[in-house]
Protein backbone atom coordinates (compact mmCIF):
# COMPACT_ATOMS: atom_id res chain seq x y z
CA UNK A 1 0.00 0.00 0.00
CA UNK A 2 3.34 2.44 -0.02
CA UNK A 3 2.02 4.64 -3.12
CA UNK A 4 3.76 7.78 -2.30
CA UNK A 5 3.29 9.70 -5.65
CA UNK A 6 2.67 12.86 -4.29
CA UNK A 7 6.06 13.39 -2.33
CA UNK A 8 7.89 15.28 -4.93
CA UNK A 9 7.48 19.32 -3.94
CA UNK A 10 6.74 19.32 -8.12
CA UNK A 11 3.48 18.13 -8.02
CA UNK A 12 2.64 19.50 -4.56
CA UNK A 13 1.05 22.70 -6.32
CA UNK A 14 1.14 21.31 -9.79
CA UNK A 15 -2.54 20.96 -9.18
CA UNK A 16 -4.08 24.05 -7.78
CA UNK A 17 -2.08 25.96 -9.81
CA UNK A 18 -3.17 23.63 -13.21
CA UNK A 19 -7.09 24.27 -11.59
CA UNK A 20 -6.42 28.19 -10.86
CA UNK A 21 -5.61 28.68 -14.72
CA UNK A 22 -7.97 26.64 -16.21
CA UNK A 23 -10.24 28.76 -14.19
CA UNK A 24 -9.00 32.18 -15.44
CA UNK A 25 -8.80 31.01 -19.16
CA UNK A 26 -12.34 29.71 -18.70
CA UNK A 27 -13.69 33.05 -17.56
CA UNK A 28 -11.25 34.76 -19.83
CA UNK A 29 -13.47 33.11 -22.73
CA UNK A 30 -16.79 33.72 -21.08
CA UNK A 31 -15.68 37.52 -20.82
CA UNK A 32 -13.85 38.60 -24.11
CA UNK A 33 -15.47 36.25 -26.70
CA UNK A 34 -18.29 37.24 -28.52
CA UNK A 35 -19.64 34.23 -29.99
CA UNK A 36 -22.40 33.06 -28.03
CA UNK A 37 -21.48 29.47 -28.27
CA UNK A 38 -17.88 30.37 -27.64
CA UNK A 39 -19.02 32.06 -24.33
CA UNK A 40 -21.15 28.84 -23.29
CA UNK A 41 -17.70 26.68 -23.90
CA UNK A 42 -15.68 29.11 -21.58
CA UNK A 43 -18.26 28.42 -18.75
CA UNK A 44 -17.73 24.79 -19.73
CA UNK A 45 -14.10 25.07 -19.09
CA UNK A 46 -14.28 27.17 -15.76
CA UNK A 47 -16.56 23.97 -14.19
CA UNK A 48 -14.33 21.56 -15.08
CA UNK A 49 -11.26 23.94 -13.54
CA UNK A 50 -13.54 24.48 -9.98
CA UNK A 51 -14.74 20.59 -9.75
CA UNK A 52 -10.36 19.95 -10.28
CA UNK A 53 -10.11 22.09 -7.70
CA UNK A 54 -12.56 21.15 -4.77
CA UNK A 55 -11.53 17.63 -5.58
CA UNK A 56 -7.77 18.46 -4.88
CA UNK A 57 -8.32 20.19 -2.00
CA UNK A 58 -10.03 17.11 -0.59
CA UNK A 59 -7.03 15.48 -1.17
CA UNK A 60 -4.75 13.36 1.92
CA UNK A 61 -1.46 12.30 0.93
CA UNK A 62 -1.14 8.75 0.41
CA UNK A 63 -4.69 8.18 0.85
CA UNK A 64 -7.56 5.57 -0.60
CA UNK A 65 -10.59 6.11 -2.12
CA UNK A 66 -13.56 6.25 0.83
CA UNK A 67 -14.82 2.94 -0.22
CA UNK A 68 -14.79 0.01 2.75
CA UNK A 69 -14.08 -2.78 0.19
CA UNK A 70 -12.83 -6.37 1.13
CA UNK A 71 -9.43 -6.01 -0.23
CA UNK A 72 -9.05 -3.11 2.04
CA UNK A 73 -10.28 -4.76 5.32
CA UNK A 74 -9.00 -8.25 4.41
CA UNK A 75 -10.18 -10.55 7.89
CA UNK A 76 -10.42 -7.75 9.62
CA UNK A 77 -13.30 -7.60 12.54
CA UNK A 78 -15.05 -4.42 11.92
CA UNK A 79 -14.81 -2.93 15.26
CA UNK A 80 -15.27 0.89 15.76
CA UNK A 81 -11.46 0.64 16.38
CA UNK A 82 -10.36 -1.20 13.24
CA UNK A 83 -12.87 1.66 11.02
CA UNK A 84 -11.25 4.48 12.57
CA UNK A 85 -7.45 3.09 11.75
CA UNK A 86 -9.12 2.32 8.28
CA UNK A 87 -10.34 6.03 7.95
CA UNK A 88 -7.12 7.80 8.75
CA UNK A 89 -5.85 6.90 5.17
CA UNK A 90 -8.66 7.69 3.32
CA UNK A 91 -9.29 11.03 0.88
CA UNK A 92 -12.19 13.17 2.00
CA UNK A 93 -15.33 12.34 0.57
CA UNK A 94 -17.42 15.37 1.06
CA UNK A 95 -15.76 17.62 -1.80
CA UNK A 96 -16.37 14.06 -3.94
CA UNK A 97 -19.92 14.10 -2.89
CA UNK A 98 -20.28 17.61 -3.68
CA UNK A 99 -18.47 17.58 -6.82
CA UNK A 100 -21.01 14.58 -8.08
CA UNK A 101 -23.55 16.99 -7.82
CA UNK A 102 -22.17 19.63 -9.31
CA UNK A 103 -21.43 17.84 -12.43
CA UNK A 104 -24.62 16.44 -13.08
CA UNK A 105 -26.60 19.62 -12.63
CA UNK A 106 -23.78 21.42 -15.04
CA UNK A 107 -24.77 19.28 -17.53
CA UNK A 108 -28.40 20.46 -17.38
CA UNK A 109 -27.18 24.25 -16.97
CA UNK A 110 -25.21 23.67 -20.61
CA UNK A 111 -28.28 22.34 -22.12
CA UNK A 112 -30.29 25.07 -21.37
CA UNK A 113 -27.76 27.68 -22.19
CA UNK A 114 -27.35 25.64 -25.70
CA UNK A 115 -31.15 26.21 -26.44
CA UNK A 116 -31.68 29.69 -25.23
CA UNK A 117 -28.37 29.82 -27.91
CA UNK A 118 -30.73 28.03 -30.70
CA UNK A 119 -33.79 29.99 -29.77
CA UNK A 120 -32.29 33.01 -30.09
CA UNK A 121 -30.39 32.54 -33.45
CA UNK A 122 -33.67 30.92 -34.87
CA UNK A 123 -34.62 34.92 -34.05
CA UNK A 124 -31.52 36.77 -34.64
CA UNK A 125 -29.85 35.11 -37.29
CA UNK A 126 -26.90 35.63 -35.62
CA UNK A 127 -24.94 34.68 -32.44
CA UNK A 128 -22.86 37.87 -32.50
CA UNK A 129 -23.64 39.53 -29.47
CA UNK A 130 -22.46 42.74 -30.55
CA UNK A 131 -25.87 42.48 -32.97
CA UNK A 132 -28.40 41.20 -30.43
CA UNK A 133 -29.33 44.08 -28.67
CA UNK A 134 -29.65 44.35 -24.60
CA UNK A 135 -26.34 41.93 -24.77
CA UNK A 136 -23.55 44.35 -24.58
CA UNK A 137 -21.74 45.16 -21.57
CA UNK B 1 7.71 5.80 -9.65
CA UNK B 2 9.59 8.74 -11.22
CA UNK B 3 7.17 7.97 -14.71
CA UNK B 4 4.20 8.41 -12.73
CA UNK B 5 5.12 12.22 -11.72
CA UNK B 6 6.45 12.35 -15.50
CA UNK B 7 3.10 10.99 -16.50
CA UNK B 8 0.96 13.52 -14.24
CA UNK B 9 2.43 16.73 -15.07
CA UNK B 10 2.08 15.77 -18.35
CA UNK B 11 -1.46 15.46 -18.19
CA UNK B 12 -1.68 18.43 -16.01
CA UNK B 13 0.43 20.41 -19.36
CA UNK B 14 -2.04 19.15 -21.48
CA UNK B 15 -5.08 19.92 -20.21
CA UNK B 16 -4.07 23.88 -19.72
CA UNK B 17 -2.96 23.81 -23.44
CA UNK B 18 -5.98 22.20 -24.17
CA UNK B 19 -8.50 24.69 -22.56
CA UNK B 20 -6.41 27.55 -24.24
CA UNK B 21 -7.04 25.78 -27.68
CA UNK B 22 -10.60 25.49 -27.26
CA UNK B 23 -10.90 28.91 -26.39
CA UNK B 24 -8.57 30.47 -29.12
CA UNK B 25 -9.85 28.42 -31.86
CA UNK B 26 -12.16 29.86 -34.27
CA UNK B 27 -13.96 26.91 -35.83
CA UNK B 28 -16.40 25.98 -32.98
CA UNK B 29 -16.30 22.56 -33.77
CA UNK B 30 -12.55 21.67 -33.17
CA UNK B 31 -13.01 24.18 -29.78
CA UNK B 32 -16.06 21.47 -28.76
CA UNK B 33 -14.09 18.24 -29.21
CA UNK B 34 -11.07 20.26 -27.35
CA UNK B 35 -13.55 20.67 -24.20
CA UNK B 36 -14.53 16.49 -24.78
CA UNK B 37 -10.46 16.02 -24.27
CA UNK B 38 -10.01 18.49 -21.16
CA UNK B 39 -13.23 16.45 -19.66
CA UNK B 40 -11.50 12.99 -20.60
CA UNK B 41 -8.20 14.13 -19.14
CA UNK B 42 -10.10 15.29 -16.43
CA UNK B 43 -11.41 12.05 -15.37
CA UNK B 44 -7.75 10.45 -15.55
CA UNK B 45 -6.75 13.04 -12.72
CA UNK B 46 -9.92 11.91 -10.90
CA UNK B 47 -8.58 8.88 -10.79
CA UNK B 48 -5.16 9.84 -9.67
CA UNK B 49 -6.92 11.64 -6.57
CA UNK B 50 -8.67 8.96 -5.43
CA UNK B 51 -11.98 9.57 -6.25
CA UNK B 52 -13.34 6.52 -8.47
CA UNK B 53 -17.12 8.12 -8.47
CA UNK B 54 -16.63 11.19 -9.64
CA UNK B 55 -14.02 10.37 -12.57
CA UNK B 56 -16.99 7.98 -13.54
CA UNK B 57 -19.46 10.47 -14.18
CA UNK B 58 -17.37 13.07 -15.79
CA UNK B 59 -16.14 10.26 -18.05
CA UNK B 60 -19.86 10.09 -18.77
CA UNK B 61 -21.60 13.44 -19.13
CA UNK B 62 -18.43 15.66 -20.20
CA UNK B 63 -17.25 13.38 -22.99
CA UNK B 64 -19.88 11.83 -24.15
CA UNK B 65 -23.60 14.35 -23.72
CA UNK B 66 -22.42 17.50 -23.55
CA UNK B 67 -20.01 17.23 -26.60
CA UNK B 68 -22.90 15.58 -28.22
CA UNK B 69 -25.36 18.61 -27.40
CA UNK B 70 -22.82 21.36 -28.37
CA UNK B 71 -22.21 19.16 -31.50
CA UNK B 72 -26.28 19.64 -32.38
CA UNK B 73 -26.42 23.01 -31.50
CA UNK B 74 -23.09 24.00 -33.67
CA UNK B 75 -25.43 21.98 -36.46
CA UNK B 76 -28.22 24.16 -36.00
CA UNK B 77 -26.53 27.43 -36.24
CA UNK B 78 -23.12 28.84 -37.13
CA UNK B 79 -19.94 26.71 -37.09
CA UNK B 80 -17.20 29.34 -37.57
CA UNK B 81 -16.45 32.17 -35.09
CA UNK B 82 -17.07 35.32 -36.66
CA UNK B 83 -13.92 37.79 -37.07
CA UNK B 84 -13.37 40.31 -34.29
CA UNK B 85 -12.31 43.02 -36.59
CA UNK B 86 -14.86 43.10 -39.43
CA UNK B 87 -17.06 47.06 -39.84
CA UNK B 88 -19.84 46.93 -37.77
CA UNK B 89 -22.96 47.24 -39.95
CA UNK B 90 -26.01 47.94 -37.87
CA UNK B 91 -28.41 45.37 -36.98
CA UNK B 92 -30.82 44.11 -39.63
CA UNK B 93 -34.14 45.48 -38.76
CA UNK C 1 -9.26 47.93 -23.99
CA UNK C 2 -11.82 45.51 -23.01
CA UNK C 3 -9.23 42.91 -22.91
CA UNK C 4 -6.74 44.90 -20.88
CA UNK C 5 -9.27 45.12 -18.48
CA UNK C 6 -9.95 41.18 -18.11
CA UNK C 7 -6.68 40.21 -18.21
CA UNK C 8 -5.85 42.37 -15.64
CA UNK C 9 -8.99 41.65 -13.45
CA UNK C 10 -8.01 37.79 -13.93
CA UNK C 11 -4.73 38.51 -12.95
CA UNK C 12 -5.25 39.89 -9.63
CA UNK C 13 -8.55 36.71 -8.99
CA UNK C 14 -5.84 34.13 -9.72
CA UNK C 15 -3.04 35.79 -7.75
CA UNK C 16 -5.12 36.00 -4.76
CA UNK C 17 -7.05 33.04 -5.03
CA UNK C 18 -3.34 31.12 -5.52
CA UNK C 19 -2.32 32.72 -2.33
CA UNK C 20 -5.10 31.30 -0.03
CA UNK C 21 -4.58 27.94 -1.68
CA UNK C 22 -1.23 27.95 -1.01
CA UNK C 23 -1.71 28.46 2.91
CA UNK C 24 -3.66 24.82 2.83
CA UNK C 25 -0.88 22.82 1.77
CA UNK C 26 -1.73 20.02 -1.02
CA UNK C 27 -3.11 16.71 0.74
CA UNK C 28 -2.10 18.44 4.23
CA UNK C 29 -2.64 16.98 7.82
CA UNK C 30 -5.53 19.48 8.01
CA UNK C 31 -8.19 18.05 6.61
CA UNK C 32 -7.18 14.92 8.53
CA UNK C 33 -9.96 15.35 11.44
CA UNK C 34 -12.70 17.23 10.42
CA UNK C 35 -16.50 16.06 9.56
CA UNK C 36 -15.40 13.61 7.32
CA UNK C 37 -14.22 11.25 10.22
CA UNK C 38 -17.80 11.63 11.14
CA UNK C 39 -19.07 10.35 7.69
CA UNK C 40 -16.20 7.67 7.84
CA UNK C 41 -16.75 6.02 10.93
CA UNK C 42 -20.86 6.40 10.97
CA UNK C 43 -21.28 4.72 7.43
CA UNK C 44 -20.33 1.58 7.44
CA UNK C 45 -20.62 0.89 11.09
CA UNK C 46 -24.36 1.89 11.64
CA UNK C 47 -25.32 2.18 8.19
CA UNK C 48 -23.49 -1.14 6.39
CA UNK C 49 -22.36 0.67 3.04
CA UNK C 50 -19.11 0.21 1.79
CA UNK C 51 -19.44 3.48 -0.38
CA UNK C 52 -18.74 6.36 1.85
CA UNK C 53 -19.61 9.30 -0.92
CA UNK C 54 -23.07 6.83 -1.93
CA UNK C 55 -24.16 6.96 1.89
CA UNK C 56 -23.40 10.82 1.70
CA UNK C 57 -25.13 11.43 -1.49
CA UNK C 58 -28.34 9.14 -0.54
CA UNK C 59 -28.75 9.18 2.79
CA UNK C 60 -26.75 12.43 4.58
CA UNK C 61 -27.63 14.58 1.71
CA UNK C 62 -30.65 13.01 0.72
CA UNK C 63 -32.95 16.12 0.51
CA UNK C 64 -30.18 17.77 -1.76
CA UNK C 65 -30.23 14.67 -3.90
CA UNK C 66 -33.93 14.92 -4.51
CA UNK C 67 -33.55 19.06 -5.50
CA UNK C 68 -30.98 17.45 -7.81
CA UNK C 69 -33.13 15.09 -9.81
CA UNK C 70 -35.86 18.24 -9.69
CA UNK C 71 -33.00 20.44 -11.09
CA UNK C 72 -32.42 17.86 -14.40
CA UNK C 73 -36.33 17.23 -14.71
CA UNK C 74 -36.25 20.64 -14.90
CA UNK C 75 -33.69 22.02 -17.09
CA UNK C 76 -35.45 18.80 -19.96
CA UNK C 77 -38.53 20.62 -19.33
CA UNK C 78 -37.27 23.83 -19.64
CA UNK C 79 -35.16 22.66 -22.89
CA UNK C 80 -38.16 20.84 -24.50
CA UNK C 81 -40.56 24.42 -24.08
CA UNK C 82 -37.74 26.47 -24.91
CA UNK C 83 -37.24 24.70 -28.03
CA UNK C 84 -40.68 24.53 -28.89
CA UNK C 85 -42.28 23.88 -31.94
CA UNK C 86 -46.08 22.59 -33.21
CA UNK C 87 -46.58 18.87 -33.87
CA UNK C 88 -47.56 19.79 -37.40
CA UNK C 89 -44.30 21.27 -37.75
CA UNK C 90 -42.08 18.67 -36.37
CA UNK C 91 -39.85 17.06 -39.17
CA UNK C 92 -37.34 14.75 -40.09
CA UNK C 93 -34.87 14.00 -37.02
CA UNK C 94 -31.44 15.65 -37.92
CA UNK C 95 -28.77 13.38 -38.97
CA UNK C 96 -25.56 13.77 -38.15
CA UNK C 97 -24.27 11.47 -40.50
CA UNK C 98 -25.72 8.54 -42.21
CA UNK C 99 -24.29 5.68 -40.97
CA UNK C 100 -23.08 2.65 -42.58
CA UNK C 101 -24.47 -1.20 -41.90
CA UNK C 102 -21.44 -2.22 -39.90
CA UNK C 103 -22.29 0.48 -37.63
CA UNK C 104 -25.32 -0.32 -37.71
CA UNK C 105 -24.96 -3.56 -36.83
CA UNK C 106 -21.95 -3.19 -33.76
CA UNK C 107 -24.40 -0.99 -32.21
CA UNK C 108 -27.29 -2.65 -32.33
CA UNK C 109 -24.96 -5.75 -30.72
CA UNK C 110 -23.13 -2.70 -27.96
CA UNK C 111 -26.91 -1.63 -27.02
CA UNK C 112 -27.83 -4.21 -24.55
CA UNK C 113 -24.09 -4.64 -23.09
CA UNK C 114 -24.14 -0.67 -22.69
CA UNK C 115 -27.41 -0.75 -20.82
CA UNK C 116 -26.36 -3.88 -18.47
CA UNK C 117 -23.02 -2.34 -17.89
CA UNK C 118 -25.69 0.62 -16.35
CA UNK C 119 -27.69 -1.51 -14.62
CA UNK C 120 -24.60 -2.87 -12.89
CA UNK C 121 -23.30 0.45 -12.09
CA UNK C 122 -26.32 1.49 -10.36
CA UNK C 123 -26.93 -1.66 -8.67
CA UNK C 124 -23.81 -1.95 -7.16
CA UNK C 125 -23.72 1.72 -5.90
CA UNK C 126 -23.15 1.17 -2.49
CA UNK C 127 -20.30 -1.71 -2.61
CA UNK C 128 -18.67 -0.41 -5.95
CA UNK C 129 -17.17 3.09 -7.34
CA UNK C 130 -20.37 4.36 -9.27
CA UNK C 131 -24.28 4.65 -8.41
CA UNK C 132 -27.40 6.43 -9.97
CA UNK C 133 -26.14 9.14 -11.68
CA UNK C 134 -23.04 7.37 -13.25
CA UNK C 135 -25.29 4.50 -14.28
CA UNK C 136 -28.52 6.36 -15.18
CA UNK C 137 -26.09 8.61 -17.97
CA UNK C 138 -24.30 5.22 -18.86
CA UNK C 139 -27.91 4.22 -20.08
CA UNK C 140 -28.54 7.16 -21.83
CA UNK C 141 -25.61 7.11 -23.34
CA UNK C 142 -26.57 3.80 -24.75
CA UNK C 143 -29.80 5.39 -26.12
CA UNK C 144 -27.92 7.96 -27.70
CA UNK C 145 -25.86 5.50 -29.62
CA UNK C 146 -28.71 3.86 -30.90
CA UNK C 147 -30.22 7.39 -32.02
CA UNK C 148 -27.17 8.46 -33.44
CA UNK C 149 -27.22 5.09 -35.70
CA UNK C 150 -30.15 4.26 -36.41
CA UNK C 151 -32.23 7.33 -38.35
CA UNK C 152 -35.62 6.55 -37.56
CA UNK C 153 -35.08 4.79 -34.36
CA UNK C 154 -37.94 6.42 -31.95
CA UNK C 155 -38.53 6.27 -28.02
CA UNK C 156 -41.72 6.33 -26.52
CA UNK C 157 -42.48 10.04 -24.61
CA UNK C 158 -45.17 8.44 -23.08
CA UNK C 159 -42.78 5.81 -21.09
CA UNK C 160 -39.63 7.82 -20.44
CA UNK C 161 -42.54 9.91 -18.69
CA UNK C 162 -43.77 6.85 -16.71
CA UNK C 163 -40.36 5.34 -15.43
CA UNK C 164 -39.15 9.01 -14.69
CA UNK C 165 -42.96 9.43 -12.41
CA UNK C 166 -42.93 6.26 -11.08
CA UNK C 167 -38.97 6.41 -9.75
CA UNK C 168 -39.72 10.03 -8.28
CA UNK C 169 -42.49 8.90 -6.82
CA UNK C 170 -40.56 5.38 -5.11
CA UNK C 171 -37.86 8.06 -4.09
CA UNK C 172 -40.44 10.68 -2.64
CA UNK C 173 -42.55 7.80 -0.66
CA UNK C 174 -39.24 5.94 1.05
CA UNK C 175 -38.24 8.99 2.07
CA UNK C 176 -41.46 9.47 3.71
CA UNK C 177 -41.93 6.13 5.10
CA UNK C 178 -39.17 7.09 7.31
CA UNK C 179 -41.09 9.73 9.01
CA UNK C 180 -43.92 6.91 10.13
CA UNK C 181 -41.00 4.57 11.00
CA UNK C 182 -38.09 6.38 12.30
CA UNK C 183 -39.03 10.12 12.36
CA UNK C 184 -36.77 12.33 10.08
CA UNK C 185 -37.37 12.18 6.39
CA UNK C 186 -35.08 9.39 4.40
CA UNK C 187 -33.99 7.81 7.82
CA UNK C 188 -33.20 4.16 7.25
CA UNK C 189 -36.74 1.95 8.61
CA UNK C 190 -34.98 -1.67 7.38
CA UNK C 191 -32.27 -3.62 8.41
CA UNK C 192 -28.83 -2.86 7.15
CA UNK C 193 -27.40 -6.46 6.60
CA UNK C 194 -23.31 -7.07 6.68
CA UNK C 195 -21.25 -4.70 4.95
CA UNK C 196 -19.94 -5.80 1.56
CA UNK C 197 -23.37 -7.95 1.06
CA UNK C 198 -25.16 -6.80 -2.32
CA UNK C 199 -28.62 -6.60 0.17
CA UNK C 200 -27.60 -4.09 2.60
CA UNK C 201 -27.55 -0.29 3.58
CA UNK C 202 -31.53 -0.46 4.10
CA UNK C 203 -32.59 1.83 1.97
CA UNK C 204 -30.13 3.30 0.08
CA UNK C 205 -30.18 0.70 -2.43
CA UNK C 206 -33.65 0.88 -3.14
CA UNK C 207 -33.14 5.38 -3.74
CA UNK C 208 -30.66 4.44 -5.69
CA UNK C 209 -31.85 2.68 -8.29
CA UNK C 210 -34.85 4.83 -8.47
CA UNK C 211 -32.54 7.39 -9.13
CA UNK C 212 -31.07 5.21 -12.08
CA UNK C 213 -33.77 5.07 -13.45
CA UNK C 214 -35.01 8.66 -13.30
CA UNK C 215 -31.43 9.97 -14.37
CA UNK C 216 -31.47 7.95 -17.34
CA UNK C 217 -35.11 8.71 -18.40
CA UNK C 218 -34.07 12.17 -17.92
CA UNK C 219 -31.00 12.53 -19.56
CA UNK C 220 -32.44 10.29 -22.68
CA UNK C 221 -35.57 12.66 -23.08
CA UNK C 222 -32.99 15.48 -23.20
CA UNK C 223 -31.27 13.99 -26.09
CA UNK C 224 -34.25 12.88 -27.88
CA UNK C 225 -35.43 16.59 -27.73
CA UNK C 226 -32.29 18.11 -28.68
CA UNK C 227 -31.59 15.44 -31.62
CA UNK C 228 -35.54 16.58 -33.10
CA UNK C 229 -33.84 20.07 -33.04
CA UNK C 230 -33.82 21.03 -37.21
CA UNK C 231 -34.85 24.07 -38.82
Amino acid sequence: MEFKLFDLSIVEYAFFITAVLIILIGLYGALVKKTLIKIVIGLSVLDAGINLLLISVGYVKSGTAPIFSPALIKDMPLTLENIKKLSEGMVDPVPQALVLTAIVIGFGVTAVALSLVIRLYRHHHTLNIDEIKNLKW
Amino acid sequence: MIIYIILLLFLLLLMIGTAIYSIVQRDLLYAVIGTGVISLILSILFLFLQAPDVALTEAAIGVALTTIVFIITIRNTVRFEEEPKRPSKPASK
Amino acid sequence: MKKILVLSLLAVFGVYLLEVLFKIDFGHQFFLHGVKDFYLTTSPDKMGVANVVTAIVVNFRGFDTLGEVTVLFLATTAMSSILYKGRHQLGERAVLFSSSRIVMTGSKLLFPAIILLGAYVFIHGHLTPGGGFQGGVIIATGFLLMLLSYEDYKVSHVALSLVESLAGITFASVGLLGFLNGGTFLQNFLPTGGLNNLISGGVIPIIYIAVGFKVGAELTGLIYTALNEKD
